[in-house]
């Protein structure tokens, strides 16, 4: 009940004109940054993040989640079409996907494909908003060694999930932990890493530094090459994008699949929308009357990772919004957002910005079905995106991104912050250190030294505080076995190759 | 290069990283009057970084030794994107004195000229177009001000 009252909240928020209409253009241009292979929604939320210091707070953050969720839905297109995923959370769409389009199916892909983001998309705002205020009153507990302790398995996550780079995601975390450590010490105003430099006594600039590792790495990535991929024929008409009844009937278990996968998997901070189509596409063939099926264009290889995508979007959201700790880049950004903004992400937060929670809860609803909307009809027209020459978008991004960092503070001392994370972004993609661990460090280490800090004061000192309470000690335990798994496996291996060698 | 050898110089850098910043975190009081200083958290991220840079430098050594051929060549075609990261360099830095619109310009027919091999002209029509959305966007519907020239803009 108390549930239902909030939800007419929400939408009496969401449904007003003006949210309304960010909600649309957020989902479009998700939609739109989708299907354009090179620039995901990180990157886009980054480089609008500046825009929205204007704007009324709650409408900013529906047209911020808006692209968020929106670039999943259009994902999917590039991926049918080009076999080129535009996010790396549909390269599992690519499997089927692309082989139904070649197959003369590209319509009955097309329209799955919305339809299963549109369930699963739609099942993961549902538990978003039945899950996250009972888990926020639970968070309502933790003093600062429960939050330390919480960050710091949010933060194992990320680097046990990196998976062979886990010592380079380690390395990153270090580094943008580090960054956060710029400027005035929280509690003796002293200045530290600052290079003499009294831009630097505020801290990085999270926008410059954000903006600079996904969207100008992003173009000088892309710029290394100058392929494109054939698109293939677009059956126009929504008569041609719907799937069968028979295709429904195939896809029952694939809706379902997708929807509870996407949204646990979601809800895991590092696991991302990535594992979860994967692990949902895994399922569905390991289910399936017709494995041997799968990769040659089964219409359940696509519902399955596109709905676990789509549902990822809800699960994510319940751990930033309720304890403040993000998944990803693209929450990561959020968070920083929020920040900016001025709310504290946590517990607190649904209680004392009702209007904020309830209204994105019911714009997500609304956004699904725009989305569900504007992809059956649209699809042809997105996919016309694709044709936009290189070398007008990238002057664009670029342009785009100085404008938003300099209008921040109207310095140009942090456009070439970002110009220099750019470099640093760049550079980690070459060699594959995930940028996710760098953001996360930095958006999460002031957070992470206060509640540390506070902890030891609580203790006068002492580390045992954060080993003698039961809630502390066992999200630190997880965290550490979690950081250790690798290790044990990696000896175990040295173990039997030893065996092997000798024998 | 390869990406073995990349790697380990990475790793090198950021251990050498970890000890300039166990090197900063200690000139900073590691314990205040009201608990851990503020050279508390720096020094321990500096160790982190020294420790886990150098096991990653074992890692990617002893990854080359495995591999007989030098690892995979991953640096082709990072000509074109230094050179795009230069430009803009070089763009921001023309900005306090130009102004955006004119160094905006100025870069795009860097990437488009220079990166692209598309004609000057088309560069020119698209440096402008783009700086005149970017103007009629931040400075006139959001009011946003950008960086101006001698002339005013």
């Amino acid at each position: 009940m108390d549930a239902l009252s909030n939800l007419l909240l929400g939408f009496s928020v969401a449904l007003t004109p003006i949210n309304l209409f960010w909600c649309f253009v957020g989902v479009v241009l998700g939609t739109v940054v989708g299907v354009l292979p090179g620039l995901g929604p990180a990157a886009t939320i980054a480089m609008l993040l500046p825009i929205t210091l204007k704007m009324d707070h709650t409408t900013a953050i529906i047209a911020l989640a808006g692209i968020f969720y929106g670039a999943r839905y259009g994902g999917s297109t590039t991926s049918i079409l080009l076999n080129m995923p535009g996010e790396s959370s549909s390269v599992a769409t690519c499997l089927d996907g692309y082989q139904m389009a070649r197959n003369g199916r590209a319509g009955a892909a097309l329209g799955i494909s919305a339809i299963a983001s549109f369930i699963a998309g739609t099942v993961g705002v549902l538990g978003l908003m039945l899950i996250s205020p009972p888990l926020a009153r639970f968070a309502l507990r933790f003093a600062p060694p429960e939050y330390f302790a919480l960050m710091t398995l949010g933060l194992a996550m990320v680097v046990f999930l990196a998976g062979d780079s886990m010592v380079k995601a380690l390395l990153m975390l270090l580094v943008g932990l580090w960054i956060a450590t710029i400027g005035t010490d929280l509690f003796t105003a002293e200045s530290r890493f600052t290079f003499g430099q009294a831009k630097l006594l505020g801290g990085v600039d999270f926008i410059a530094a954000t903006v600079g590792i996904f969207a100008v790495a992003e173009v000088l990535i892309n710029l290394e090459s100058r392929s494109g991929g054939e698109v293939l024929k677009i059956p126009s008409g929504v008569k041609n994008l719907l799937p069968t009844l028979q295709d429904l009937k195939d896809c029952r278990f694939a809706f379902l699949n997708g929807s509870v996968i996407g949204f646990f998997v979601g809800a895991l901070p590092g696991a991302g929308a990535t594992v979860a189509s994967f692990l949902s596409y895994g399922l569905e063939k390991a289910v399936s009357r017709h494995p041997e099926k799968f990769g040659t264009g089964v219409i359940e290889g696509v519902a399955a990772p596109e709905g676990a995508n789509n549902a990822d979007a809800g699960g994510a959201l319940v751990p930033l919004l309720t304890l403040g700790i993000p998944g990803g880049n693209t929450t990561a950004i959020l968070l920083g957002g929020l920040i900016l903004w001025g709310y504290r992400p946590g517990p607190l937060l649904i209680q004392e910005h009702p209007e904020l929670f309830w209204g994105l809860v019911a714009s997500m609803y609304v956004g699904n079905v725009l989305l569900l909307v504007l992809n059956l009809p649209l699809v042809p027209l997105f996919a016309q995106i694709l044709r936009l020459p290189n070398y007008v978008l990238y002057p664009f991004i670029l342009g785009i991104s100085v404008v938003g960092v300099y209008s921040v503070n109207n310095s140009l001392f942090d456009v070439w912050m970002m110009a220099l994370f750019g470099l640093l972004g760049y550079l980690m993609r070459k060699l594959d250190f995930p940028a996710a661990a760098l953001i996360l460090g930095l958006v999460l280490g002031d957070v992470l030294e206060r509640a540390l800090r506070q902890s030891l004061m609580m203790s006068q000192g002492s580390l045992a505080i954060l080993v003698t309470r039961p809630i502390s000690a066992t999200l630190l335990f997880i965290a550490l076995v979690l950081l250790c798994l690798p290790a044990i496996r990696r000896v175990r291996a040295w173990r039997v190759e030893a065996v092997e060698h000798e024998s | 290069m390869g990406s073995d050898k990349s790697n380990l110089i990475a790793a090198a850098c950021l251990a050498a990283f970890g000890v300039y910043v166990v090197y900063g975190g200690s000139r900073l009081s590691y314990v205040s009057e009201v608990g851990p200083g503020p050279g508390f958290f720096p020094f321990w991220i500096g160790i982190g970084l020294l420790l886990f840079g150098a096991y990653q430098m074992v890692l990617s050594y002893s990854s080359a030794r495995h591999h007989a051929v030098a690892g995979v060549p991953i640096w082709s075609g990072s000509g074109r994107a230094l050179g795009a990261w230069l430009g803009l360099a070089v763009a921001i830095a023309l900005f306090r004195w130009i102004g955006f619109a004119l160094g905006f310009v100025l870069l795009t027919i860097f990437l488009v000229v220079a990166l692209d091999h598309r004609p000057v002209v088309l560069a020119l029509g698209i440096g402008a177009g783009l700086a005149l959305v970017f103007y009629i966007v931040f400075e006139f519907a959001l009011g946003v001000s950008l960086p101006a020239g001698p002339w005013g803009f």
